[in-house]
């Protein structure tokens, strides 16, 4: 089917307009919204993905294709909640206590988005309370904490510590990145995971909310 | 070359000097506090790290500015007076230095991106204007653009740094691609020096990143690329965890070896980032002016 084809390289090229119109033409003419998602839309993000692993893309081609998702996945979303469907999973996503950087954090929450992902975005320099708050109110499946300093990235033991506290840590997941975070540290805290860019933490965000 | 860059590459690599924020924590900056802030609340800390790295052997310091532009003050940018904020770093590294070294003002990103339109040129411009306009009335001997991932805005920070008249440096972060010899947008060594050297910049380089190993194909390809000198400050290695604190790896020895391949790759400035201290500026010295 060519359009499907074409909308799949709107997302490719991260070209929102087109990935928009495409997708309103496609469900006029009577397509499948949930598979537009998984058979189109999800396949395009993955080779956005690969590419930027391979080195084909960067940021900026990460974050115009993202956007393209977006588009599509606004105009797909509510037929698809109309139906009973839930969202890939519900993330609750921010820089943690005392940094104010969100350029890392903004990248991450795009991409989940573009995987089907539901992101709610808490800002920066948010307390371990708020983060505890917040995915105890939207019943969230994922928190994703992001720092960008050596010198913040305690903050992200401190939620670790609020979930326990409060008896949260079993109802929700726990993954972390930034510049000074390493697995070895979202080992010594407890965190569920860690990545390195926000192509694997898709991935990442995808296998935690499976297991 | 400015005539500023002429006199002090006279006698070349300039030694520059290394990280502040982590010599202010041992000063006890607390984690997450805004390590700006104290050039108004603990002047005599900060004027303490600049006299370190002036008795190091640093020939240029740079200024506790980093983050004193109003973008990236966040919500802090409105309880303060940006241009007291700026001038009192100048003022302080300039007591510092007293005639010993020349003071270059750093000017560190605005923490937004323009792609993600989380942020405006126009934003952008006015804050960069802001920030550079108090450093060099304050008198600072040249601007430093540094820590920078977007050439875009690297470029708009360069447009606002050259209406003050002063010698203008930009520096970029390459830590992105496969053989991390890319900034975080993509853009190679070549890319970033056709376009500040069209963009009127007086020197260019590359700091932060993953240590001073990376930088050495990366300054060599920067010296390809262009005539105008090149500052480079790279990194001790990438922090660790090391017993719940962090470290970096690379030692001032080291440091200081590489210091000298910086030096063959054509290096004009050397000097550290994240996790060097005025040990490393010291181990550098010995290595490339013994004899000072």
């Amino acid at each position: 089917m060519p359009t499907i084809q074409t909308l799949y390289d709107a997302i490719l090229n991260g070209n929102a307009k087109a990935a928009k119109e495409i997708t309103q033409t496609s469900l006029a003419a009577g397509a499948n919204p949930q598979a537009l998602v998984d058979d189109t839309m999800i396949p395009a993000m993955n080779e956005v993905g690969r590419r930027y692993e391979a080195n084909e893309y960067f940021v900026p081609e990460l974050l115009i294709a993202a956007r393209a998702m977006k588009a599509s996945l606004e105009l797909i979303r509510p037929l698809l909640s109309a139906r009973g469907a839930e969202p890939v999973g519900r993330v609750v996503i921010g820089t943690v206590q005392g940094d104010l950087h969100d350029i890392g954090k903004n990248l991450v929450g795009a991409m989940l988005e573009g995987a089907g992902f539901e992101v709610i975005d808490l800002g920066v320099d948010v307390s371990p309370e708020k983060f505890m708050n917040a995915a105890k109110e939207k019943n969230a499946t994922l928190i994703a904490l992001s720092a960008l300093l050596t010198t913040t990235m305690h903050s992200m033991k401190a939620v670790m510590e609020k979930l326990k506290e409060s008896g949260m840590r079993g109802k929700v997941k726990v993954m972390i990145g930034g510049a000074p975070v390493t697995q070895k540290y979202a080992d010594e805290i407890g965190a569920d995971g860690y990545s390195s860019n926000a192509n694997a933490a898709v991935a990442l965000a995808r296998k935690l909310v499976a297991a | 070359m400015h005539p500023l860059f002429k006199s002090l590459l006279a006698q070349k690599p300039v030694l520059t000097d290394g990280a502040w924020g982590t010599e202010l924590q041992k000063l006890g900056l607390l984690p997450g506090e805004h390590p700006d802030f104290w050039n108004l609340s603990h002047p005599g800390q900060v004027s303490e790290v600049a006299s370190r790295y002036v008795e190091a052997g640093s020939t240029v310091i740079l200024t506790n500015t980093f983050r004193s532009n109003r973008i990236a003050l966040g919500a802090h940018g409105q309880d303060v007076d940006v241009t007291a904020l700026n001038a009192a770093g100048v003022d302080i590294s300039r007591r510092a230095a007293a005639g010993r070294a020349r003071v270059f003002a750093s000017v560190g990103p605005s923490g937004k991106m323009l792609m993600s339109e989380e942020v405006t040129e126009a934003e952008l411009e006015r804050a960069f204007t802001e920030q550079c306009k108090a450093l060099a009335e304050a008198g600072a001997d040249a601007l430093l653009i540094e820590t920078m991932s977007d050439l875009e805005e690297a470029r708009i920070a360069l447009r606002a740094a050259r209406t003050t008249g002063l010698p203008v440096i930009v520096s970029m972060v390459f830590d992105s691609g496969k053989e991390k010899d890319r900034t975080m947008m993509g853009s190679t060594p070549e890319q970033v020096a056709a376009a500040l050297g069209e963009a009127g910049a007086d020197a260019i380089g590359a700091n932060c990143g993953l240590g001073i190993e990376g930088y050495i194909p990366v300054c060599a390809r920067l010296r390809k690329a262009t005539s105008l000198p090149l500052w480079i400050k790279p990194n001790a290695g990438m922090p660790e965890m090391a017993d719940g604190r962090i470290t970096y790896r690379t030692t001032p020895e080291e440091f200081a070896r590489g210091s000298r391949d910086l030096e063959r790759a054509g290096a004009d400035f050397i000097g550290g980032c994240c996790g060097t201290t005025p040990e490393f500026i010291r181990a550098v010295r010995a290595t490339l002016h013994p004899v000072r």
